[in-house]
């Protein structure tokens, strides 16, 4: 298998989607660039170059930057996709849901349970999450528990190029509205991917290692943190295993379980924010279905409640830290960690 | 225009049966109202057909509606027993009883649903309407809202996306003066028209209350719609004959103001007036056509009065299509 880059997965996904069905579009803010402009056409393909070289080969038609208009654009998805086709949208940042969340509140989730089972909205929405580039307090945050907790959504978190590309490819083809949440810093991360279509079935977690001591739950760009720190820990004796969700709605509570049950001791890690959190739903879940299993309390590692700030040092310290994963095994095991103050 | 015996027939017949619904389902809310906020469209029943005259009954033409969507539900060919189901949270409701009044959709009929965020729907208008060019069938999609609806964000991002994608979308903004109690001179800047115009749009005003009226400007932004030429803008203002929702006590109308309203713009009265003067309906007809929608709608309330309600398990169903 080719290695990839997490954006290239992504972008193959895409073509290959578009390729396969002509009911298939995409549709953001500056997703091709250049439009009407006197420079280049193609002249961003997304902010992040995900959907670079797209309008080339499916044209304007199929691959349509919009204004900055995020209600009109997402409202006008779901009603693209109640009619017969099969939209693909970039919201540029979580963040900018603010400005257009009772589409996905009020509408795309509902319209099923409101209307009836013949309506359906087939929509993709990617959108970018996370700590990264200095981006601040409006272009950094980890919200996806805010869309989990809206019945009628599905939430995609992919945390390598390999699960990203097989992940999308089975959202765009779901039934039902998916926010699909790309992780900003992890663009560049590279892992083997075949070059044909394949997809991952949404709501199936991936064990990534198994172990007798302690279970970390990760999401998204934390499961290489939670693989490292078990590196770290297995170097002074202590065997984790891993378990990658990979979509947050629907959760792989049964996955979750059986791997809590094995080694009793949990540390879940989520760069969300700690307060009704997927962490703490994760969390919730294992104390009302595994509490007799447990060895010791459950650990969380999140950030602090606090918004992303801006300075380095503060960003640096506000994001969980392989240090930080690596503490909370030792603390499950009662050993000593190197606890950072927050 | 040309106007067709058998269309205006049908026409009558429609307004006449949301009215006579409407007045059944008052009776009812007065005696023992079950159907949480149910926002009633007496009065402005020429604007609804007089719009969807002009539509296939099919999902090529779709409408998108507001929270007082039983006129726009009857104008686009739903099923009105299916829909005195659905406000009473009945099984055989148009949503299996989950959706509710404000709620009410068929998309079967190009129906695509009552929406209780006021202003939200337009955008799924654009949706549709994108729809109908991407696959060139020609379909139209007619975005219904309010005068409250008018000072919604996604109103205006609406417009100005689908003048600047030429989307053949026809925005009808339906005017009672009231969003709820709040009058619009107390609330509102300028004029729905001059609004509509600054994105380039075609815009116009009629009298909601006058069929005639409506049918030719619906004619002309439909036609412009159906041929390429992007999207227009209907200002109609229309009576509200109804209280803002029902159980609401209206205590900010004047005394006086329904009953003037009723007396003075009633477009049932006007439509009657003006077939039977040009003889293009005769008086007879028009008044079994009063019997038979009075009976229709007499006999859908009945049934779904004493209809089942959804079962427990409808509670979990239909939430993800997989999940």
């Amino acid at each position: 298998m080719p290695e990839t880059t997490m954006r290239a997965a992504l972008n193959d996904a895409l073509k290959l989607a578009m390729r396969d069905d002509p009911d298939v579009f995409v549709m953001g803010e500056d997703i091709a660039g250049g439009a009407n402009a006197p420079g280049e056409d193609d002249a961003w393909g997304g902010v992040f170059q995900v959907t670079k070289g797209l309008v080339g080969e499916f044209g304007r038609e199929r691959v349509i930057d919009t204004p900055i208009s995020e209600t009109a654009f997402l409202g006008m998805a779901i009603g693209a996709a109640n009619t017969g086709l099969r939209p693909v949208v970039e919201i540029m940042f979580v963040e900018f849901f603010g400005v257009c969340f009772d589409q996905i509140l009020n509408q795309a989730s509902k319209f099923r349970y409101m209307y009836g089972a013949h309506a359906a909205t087939p929509l993709t929405v990617r959108t970018t999450y996370g700590v990264g580039g200095l981006s601040a307090a409006q272009h950094s945050g980890t919200l996806y528990s805010l869309f989990a907790h809206i019945p009628g959504i599905k939430v995609v978190v992919p945390s390598n190029p390999y699960d990203a590309k097989g992940l999308l490819l089975a959202s765009i083809a779901d039934d039902d509205p998916v926010l699909f949440f790309e992780h900003k810093a992890m663009y560049d991360v590279v892992g083997d991917v075949p070059t044909e279509a394949y997809k991952i079935p949404l709501g199936k977690a991936d064990v990534k290692r198994r172990g007798d001591d302690v279970t970390i739950i990760a999401l998204g760009r934390m499961v290489r943190l939670a693989e490292q720190a078990a590196n770290q820990a297995k170097a002074k004796g202590i065997s984790c295993t891993i378990v990658d969700p990979r979509t947050i709605s629907p959760l792989d509570e049964t996955t979750i379980l059986e791997c809590v049950r094995e080694t009793g001791r949990v540390v879940v890690v989520d760069e969300g924010h700690p307060r009704c959190g997927m962490a703490s739903d994760i969390a919730s879940i294992v104390a009302q279905k595994a509490f007799e299993d447990l060895k010791a309390p459950v650990s969380l590692v999140t950030p602090p409640h606090t918004p992303v700030p801006f300075a380095s040092n503060l960003e640096a310290l506000y994001v969980p830290t392989v240090e930080d994963v690596t503490a909370a095994i030792l603390a499950v095991v009662n050993e000593q960690g190197n606890k950072r103050e927050k | 225009m040309a106007l067709s015996n058998e269309k205006l027939v049908a026409a009558y017949s429609q307004m006449r049966l949301i009215r006579a619904f409407e007045d059944y389902l008052h009776e009812a809310a007065e005696e023992n109202n079950i159907f949480g906020f149910a926002h009633l469209y007496a009065g402005a029943e020429a604007c609804a057909v007089g719009v969807c005259y002009h539509l296939e009954q099919t999902p090529q033409d779709i409408v998108t509606s507001t929270h007082r969507a039983h006129g726009h539900f009857i104008a686009k060919g739903g099923d009105v027993v299916r829909l005195a189901h659905e406000i009473f949270g009945r099984r055989d409701g148009s949503g299996g009883g989950k959706g509710g009044t404000m709620h009410v959709a068929d998309w079967a009929v190009g129906m695509h649903g009552g929406n209780g965020i006021i202003g939200a729907s337009a955008p799924h208008a654009l949706g549709a309407a994108f729809s109908a060019k991407f696959k060139k069938t020609g379909g139209v999609a007619v975005a219904f809202g309010g005068d409250g609806a008018s000072n919604q964000g996604a109103v205006f991002e609406a417009m100005n996306f689908a003048k600047a994608y030429a989307l053949p979308v026809v925005f009808v903004l339906e005017d009672n003066g009231y969003a709820e109690s709040t009058h619009k001179t107390y609330t509102t800047a300028g004029d729905p028209v001059s609004r509509a115009a600054g994105f380039g749009i075609p815009a116009t005003a009629v009298d909601g209350a006058d069929f005639f009226a409506v049918i030719d400007a619906a004619g002309t932004a439909i036609e412009r719609a159906r041929t390429g030429g992007g999207p227009s803008f209907i200002h109609c203002d229309v009576p509200l004959f109804h209280a803002h929702f029902e159980g609401d006590q209206e205590t900010y109308r004047a005394d006086g103001e329904v009953a003037k309203l009723r007396a003075d713009r009633d477009c049932l009265k006007n439509f009657r007036d003006r077939v039977i003067g040009e003889k293009l309906v005769a008086e007879a007809e028009l008044d079994r056509i009063d019997e038979s929608a009075t009976q229709q709608a007499a006999a859908a309330i009945a049934a779904a009065k004493n209809a089942p309600q959804p079962p427990s398990d409808a509670l979990y169903t239909d939430v993800y299509a997989t999940y």
